[in-house]
């Protein structure tokens, strides 16, 4: 398990696309800049979709870990 | 002892499973041995998908009300009142009016959807929408008097009730103003909060074109962070910013504080396994409907057939039996593309959608169909 902080976790395991990261802006939303949030998935599309919303956004991807069988990415708000 | 079956929420997924579980119950519930108890916070049954018509002036929010009592079999307690605590650790209830049964052998909720316009600042003062009665009416008076300038539509809140029908709703809108001669006067934007115009890939894939078709402008990664509705300017996390004329935004959405206060979600809706609909934290709840966080669309088609899945297992489990159906995921959409065509998609966790070519007949199948969902209320279709 990492040892990375987050501020808060979303654990989006099981959800269809687009839902992780749906989950994952809605908890942007809630959080102050500087905060890092920690996205769970299973679905492979989160490790596309998450830094190219991020790059978009201006937030930025800290760490994307591999977990037994899920992702957990980190994303620090701008 | 009697055994109580209670449901909570009288729309699409708790009508259908409270006379589908009179069906199947009918002796025990006539011997006194089951008794179900559908609890709803009105008289009325809504039946929702009429609100999208309502801004066009094609139908009446009082085309999509019936009372109630009307639709559901005799043998289901009706109770008109409001639970405000679930304890389910001793199976127990409490309600605003005290009108119901305390105890549960068997809950199941079906609380539905709320809108959250006030986490986006402006949005309620400046957005209007059609996902209420109020909103529909409201929208419909701007619709009459809009002659020229940017309507935007923005899909603001994921996941929201039908993901259809923001796009139904442009479809229908560039159409109605063609017709009318004044399309050449209004630019119509689409925003949507991912990088494609539509959370499905598939639909998105077949929506594009047809956006591009019809000259409707798509901004995607635009998730709304505020309204200056004075001004009319929204602006997006992601740094956009959009002048309006006419803002129609999704709200975000929620289902009810009580789901959170019981310990079976966050934000309303109850975690469940996406198969079963029995809640995860805790033993005979089941969700369905847009109250279930199953990964699925909030579409009164995935309720109807969740309620089925649901009402046999409950079925199965007081009499003693394994409960064995389950829920695949099954979706089924008619997505308006205009005033007078329509595609259909259906699928679930194993197909994907295939938009079915727009066309009158599959229009009309979704006018026919809305004018025959008082049967599916009834258990009968």
């Amino acid at each position: 398990m990492s040892e990375t902080q987050a501020e808060k976790t979303v654990d989006a395991r099981g959800a269809a696309c687009p839902g992780p990261l749906m989950d994952l802006v809605g908890a942007i939303r809630e959080v102050d800049s500087g905060s890092v949030v920690a996205l769970l998935s299973d679905n492979d599309q989160s490790l596309v979709d998450v830094p190219e919303w991020a790059d978009e956004s201006g937030n930025e991807v800290v760490a994307t870990e591999e977990e037994d069988d899920y992702y957990r990415i980190l994303v620090r708000k701008a | 002892m009697t055994q109580e079956v209670v449901i909570v929420g009288g729309g699409t997924g708790g009508s259908v499973l409270a006379n589908d579980l009179a069906d199947r119950f009918a002796a025990e519930i006539d011997a006194g041995d089951v008794r179900v108890t559908l609890v709803n916070d009105s008289e009325d049954h809504v039946y929702k998908p009429v609100w999208l018509y309502v801004p066009f002036g094609k139908r009446e929010p009082s085309d999509g009300r019936r009372p109630l009592r009307d639709l559901v079999d005799s043998r289901v307690d009706v109770v008109v009142d409001r639970v405000t605590d679930i304890d389910t650790d001793a199976q127990r209830l409490t309600y605003r009016d005290g009108g119901g049964p305390g105890r549960y052998d068997k809950l199941v909720l079906a609380t539905g959807s709320t809108l959250a316009p006030d986490e986006i600042p402006g949005l309620a003062e400046g957005g209007h929408n059609y996902y209420t009665e109020e909103g529909a009416l409201a929208l419909q008076e701007e619709l009459l008097s809009f002659t020229e300038g940017h309507l935007v539509l923005s899909v603001i809140g994921s996941p929201h009730m039908c993901p259809a029908a923001p796009l139904e709703f442009v479809f229908m809108a560039d159409d109605w103003f063609r017709k009318r001669g004044l399309r050449e006067d209004i630019d119509i934007t689409y925003t949507y909060p991912i990088q494609r115009v539509h959370g499905n890939p598939h639909i998105a894939e077949w929506a594009a074109p047809l956006m591009e078709e019809r000259d409707i402008n798509v901004e995607t990664f635009f998730n709304a962070e505020e309204i200056d509705a004075e001004n009319g300017v929204m602006t997006s996390m992601e740094g956009g910013e959009l002048d309006f004329d006419l803002l129609v935004g999704i709200p975000p959405h929620r289902g009810i504080d009580l789901v959170e206060e019981a310990g079976l979600g966050d934000r309303g809706w109850v975690e469940v396994d996406s198969e079963t609909l029995e809640a995860e934290h805790a033993d005979n709840v089941y969700a369905l409907g847009d109250t279930a966080d199953a990964g699925v669309p909030k579409a009164g088609s995935v309720a109807h057939y969740q309620a089925g899945v649901v009402a046999q297992r409950i079925a199965s489990e007081l009499r003693d039996r394994p409960a064995t159906e389950t829920y695949d995921g099954k979706t089924l959409c008619f997505v308006e593309t205009g005033m007078d065509a329509a595609s259909y998609v259906e699928f679930d966790y194993e197909n994907p959608p295939s938009p079915a070519t727009p066309s009158k007949k599959l229009h009309w199948a979704k006018l026919a169909y809305n004018e025959s969902y008082w049967l599916t209320a009834r258990g009968l279709l």
